[in-house]
């Protein structure tokens, strides 16, 4: 029985809970509801929450721990070399006893008899093999004996597992259901319980964003840790060359420099704020200290569909597009652009932000109080000399909030950058070349095949984990400086 | 006093004069430079669209040939039984499509160059087309019925004119003797171009007449249906904790900033932690739109919590205490009056992160939605591709035809996000209230 079906059988028994609930809550009154301390649809909610949700915490529970649990147990079976090599090879190990796994169920009688004589060694393993390989699970190698027994551990336990979750769940409904039927009485206060499992199920909601956080630091920072395991952190944060070769289980081969990425990054992000905060923050002056009502209400929305454009669309528009374009401008005016050029990809991705400096910075300059303004005015400064010498100033460090986070989106953005930045790792100071970027290469080694003990594959962690840093220690550092802006001024 | 007119008249002289209309210069240069980034920003605007437009238009169009198909038994079903669906799979229905294309043109079907020829006028998805139909209806076997097949790749090119007649014939990959037949065919009314229904109901196909976003749109559905049924709850209880029961401390507090800052971890970032713990540690399938969906529904997570806040913080208190007045509880406080009435800032807010969840691609690279797929996914849980990514594959494919049609998925895409965020609007205007 899957899972849905013991949540779907689990959500039937709490409808009708409800009902009985609430029946037997009038019937305990003799149909006196006065006399009840919470109305009868409370007495329903909290014979179903008895019913269904202890049921339901154990059901997610279980199919969380499932698999870590199952596998544990086999491992046990393995002999002690592999328990003791390293990560690489025990994951290996246990991928093949997980392949055979699968297989047993659907092996006929004799077939099975086959392969419980090749565990104990009457057969040879090369029978076991064909007779898996005719089920579709086709094997490398003959596999060790310990391998099929450690299989076998596994499917007996998932087999328990399968026939004793629902038993386990079934259960303990029964006994909520039983039990909370028993305490329906006029004096019980179902609404003050069923109150609290709200409340409890609220909070619980809100602290999925705080998991989710723990959730990337945490596995982020696990494949780390293993990836420093085949490279030295100082090679890879220090490291001028990036050439990770091929992926080999565990081998480092190549070299895993992250300076020629990260400084891509850092270059393209530049060309993107040059483009971005020029335009955006005078759009955003126009709009707030110029334009009138009207070309406001049109001038806004329409800026702020270029944050709503899916980043694809602009990196397919820079691939097919703005890369053969500026190649041939540069072409008709004597200069060689790379279609892949800095120069492309960083414009793109420049008016792709220029809604996160404008939108900002407009409501920045707002928020300055309109008597500095006044009080320049009154000494007969035009318009553009009191932006230029007042607001500006007075707006600053709001203005450097929302360049910073426009920086962070940049450093971050993925699309535009695969479609029209470079694949080459180069250390050139040259925008009419290509470079490429840390996304990029979080993308390319992370596409295709994986082998997640690899230093190839495991590389991209160590990647998403200093992108992570980056865009994190900017967006805090951004969000205390507008933040410190507003109190100023409130 | 003649300290007085000296100073009036620095503020009247011909200096003064200059100073001043050197000073408005400036300012009718500084407000220029406003108006310029507007326009720049609203120009690229355009530009981008107007590119896209004018090369993805052409995708809704496919180049089809009309001809009198003969299903022939000896080919189809020699051993006579209809219901030997695997003959039937098996048989040579590109045969049946190059013959009846011989005759229509009237051409020596002996000589071998000539046939080749004639081949490469017809799509490599003829067979499927036929098949289907004969699968559909075994009872046409033995008939004559007109059909319209694709016409392949190049003579979709040149009928589009994205292949130039002009081009000397040994670099064109045309030849003339080609472009003759496919005259011929569009005097007569033949060859034409008619609606493409394959792109919205196809699904992966290495030849770019026969590929379509099926695959896509059905996995896409998947992924918005995984957001709203998760990303929705989980918001909107998060925001109303927040909002309302909440203790204002250090733990309220930790939780805004964490939320803050989620909102502007990259979306790749999510795509990891998705391939960490749901693919590795859960071992749920690669490619399946269920992981996809979940990938989704945290990064949408924080966008929902952020306006479902605010749509929750415009609720006058006075209703919450007229409420708590009568003797409501804290929550029946808010689910008689606070939750429906700041109910349509919250489906605003959803759309929003709908939106944003649809036109993500990053994170469904990470979790192996780059793929291959054929045939239609019937749970969430087979492999799938979405619209974004599927945009991605045929960006990075190198064939032409695959341009337009990249083109033409961009603006699906677009069309998708324009009608939702239409919807949003149009449900902002109707149902806020100012109180």
């Amino acid at each position: 029985m899957s899972s849905f079906t013991i949540l779907a059988i689990l959500v039937a028994a709490a409808i009708i809970a409800y009902f009985i609930g609430r029946f037997r809550s009038i019937q305990s009154c003799g149909g006196q509801q006065r006399e009840l301390h919470s109305r009868p649809a409370y007495h329903g909610y909290y014979l179903a929450i008895l019913t269904a949700l202890p049921a339901i915490i154990v059901l997610a529970l279980w199919s969380a721990a499932e698999r870590p649990v199952t596998q544990y147990v086999a491992m046990q079976e393995l002999p002690a070399q592999v328990l003791e090599g390293t990560d690489a090879q025990r994951a290996l190990t246990m991928s093949v006893v997980d392949t055979i796994a699968e297989g047993l169920p659907k092996l006929s009688p004799e077939e099975s008899e086959t392969l419980r004589k090749a565990r104990l060694g009457f057969v040879t393993t090369t029978d076991a093999r064909d007779v898996l390989a005719r089920h579709g699970v086709v094997l490398g190698s003959d596999p060790d004996r310990a391998i099929l027994a450690a299989a076998d551990e596994l499917a007996a336990a998932r087999e328990t597992s399968r026939l004793a979750l629902p038993l386990v769940c079934f259960a303990l409904a029964a006994i909520g259901f039983v039990w909370g039927f028993s305490r329906i009485r006029p004096e019980l206060r179902a609404r003050n319980i069923v109150e609290r499992v709200i409340r409890g199920g609220l909070f619980t909601a809100s602290t999925v964003a705080v998991l989710t956080t723990v959730g990337i630091v945490l596995s982020v920072l696990f494949e780390t840790i293993h990836f420093f395991q085949f490279v030295a952190p100082f090679d890879f944060l220090f490291g001028t060359v990036w050439d990770p070769r091929f992926a080999t289980v565990g081998q480092a081969e190549g070299q895993f420099g992250l300076l020629p990425l990260l400084w891509g990054t850092l270059f393209i992000s530049f060309v993107a704020l040059l483009v971005a905060v020029p335009v955006g923050l005078f759009a955003a002056i126009y709009m707030s200290e110029y334009a009138g009502s009207r070309v406001r209400a049109i001038a806004k929305p329409v800026l702020e569909i270029l944050a709503g454009i899916p980043t694809i669309v602009y990196g397919f528009f820079a691939l097919s597009v703005f890369g053969p374009l500026l190649r041939d401008l540069g072409f008709n005016i004597g200069l060689e652009i790379s279609a892949s050029s800095v120069l492309t990809a960083g414009i793109v991705m420049g008016v792709m932000i220029i809604p996160f400096v404008s939108s900002l910075s407009d409501d920045i300059i707002n928020a300055v109080p309109q008597s500095l303004r006044e009080g320049s005015y009154g000494l007969g400064a035009t318009q553009s000399e009191t932006i230029k010498r007042v607001i500006l100033p007075a707006a600053l460090p709001g203005i450097v909030g929302a360049v910073l986070l426009a920086a962070s989106r940049a450093i971050g953005e993925t699309m535009i950058v695969v479609l029209a930045a470079g694949i080459a790792a180069n250390l050139t100071l040259n925008p009419l070349e290509p470079v490429t970027t840390i996304t990029v290469k979080i993308v390319s080694q992370l596409t295709g095949d994986l082998e997640f003990n690899s230093p190839q594959t495991l590389v991209a962690f160590a990647l998403g984990l200093t992108l992570f840093i980056i865009t994190l220690a900017l967006n805090v550092y951004a969000l205390y400086i507008v933040r410190k802006y507003r109190e100023q001024y409130e | 006093m003649t300290d007085q007119t000296a100073s009036l008249a620095s503020f009247t002289g011909e200096e003064a004069q200059k100073k001043l209309r050197k000073r408005h210069r400036a300012e009718r240069r500084f407000r220029m430079y406003g108006i310029a980034a507007i326009v720049f920003a609203v120009a690229f605007l355009l530009f981008l669209f107007g590119s896209i437009f004018s090369q993805g238009w052409s995708a809704f169009l496919q180049t089809s040939i009309q001809l009198p198909v003969t299903f022939s038994q000896e080919v189809i079903n020699p051993s006579g039984n209809p219901n030997d669906e695997e003959e039937l799979f098996r048989a040579n229905y590109v045969k049946l499509a190059r013959e009846a294309l011989y005759s229509e043109l009237g051409v020596d079907p002996k000589d071998r160059k000539t046939r080749r020829a004639v081949n490469e006028l017809l799509s490599r998805g003829v067979d499927v087309q036929l098949r289907d139909m004969v699968l559909r209806d075994p009872s046409i076997i033995g008939t004559t019925q007109d059909v319209w097949l694709l016409a392949s790749d190049n003579a979709d090119a040149l009928l589009k004119g994205s292949i130039d007649r002009e081009t000397p014939s040994d670099r064109r990959q045309v030849s003339d003797q080609q472009i003759a037949w496919i005259d011929q065919l569009v005097a007569n009314g033949d060859m034409k171009k008619r609606f493409n229904t394959g792109l919205f109901v196809n699904g992966a196909s290495s030849n770019p007449e026969t590929a379509g976003l099926g695959v896509a749109l059905i996995g896409s559905f998947f992924m918005m249906l995984t957001v709203v049924l998760l990303a929705v709850p989980l918001g909107v209880c998060a925001a109303l904790y927040l909002e309302e029961f909440a203790p204002k401390g250090k733990i309220a507090d930790m939780i805004e900033v964490n939320i803050n800052n989620l909102a502007a971890v990259p979306s790749i970032v999510f795509g990891l932690l998705g391939l960490a713990v749901f693919i590795n540690f859960f071992g749920l399938p690669r490619s399946a739109s269920l992981v996809g969906g979940l990938v989704l529904t945290l990064m949408t997570l924080p966008t929902i919590i952020i306006t479902t806040r605010a749509a929750i913080r415009a609720v006058p208190p006075s209703i919450r205490e007229a409420a708590l007045g009568v003797g409501a509880s804290k929550t029946q406080v808010i689910g008689h009056h606070v939750l429906p009435l700041s109910l349509p800032g919250i489906l605003t807010g959803t759309i929003i992160g709908l939106v944003q969840a649809l036109g993500e691609t990053a994170p469904l690279l990470m979790i192996g939605m780059v793929a291959f797929v054929v045939d239609y996914p019937s749970t969430p849980l087979d492999p799938a591709t979405g619209l974004p990514v599927q945009i991605y594959m045929w960006a990075s494919s190198a064939e032409r035809g695959f341009v337009e049609r990249t083109a033409g998925a961009t603006m699906v895409l677009l069309a998708f996000l324009i009608v939702m965020n239409s919807l949003a609007v149009y449900l902002r205007n109707r149902f806020e209230r100012k109180w």
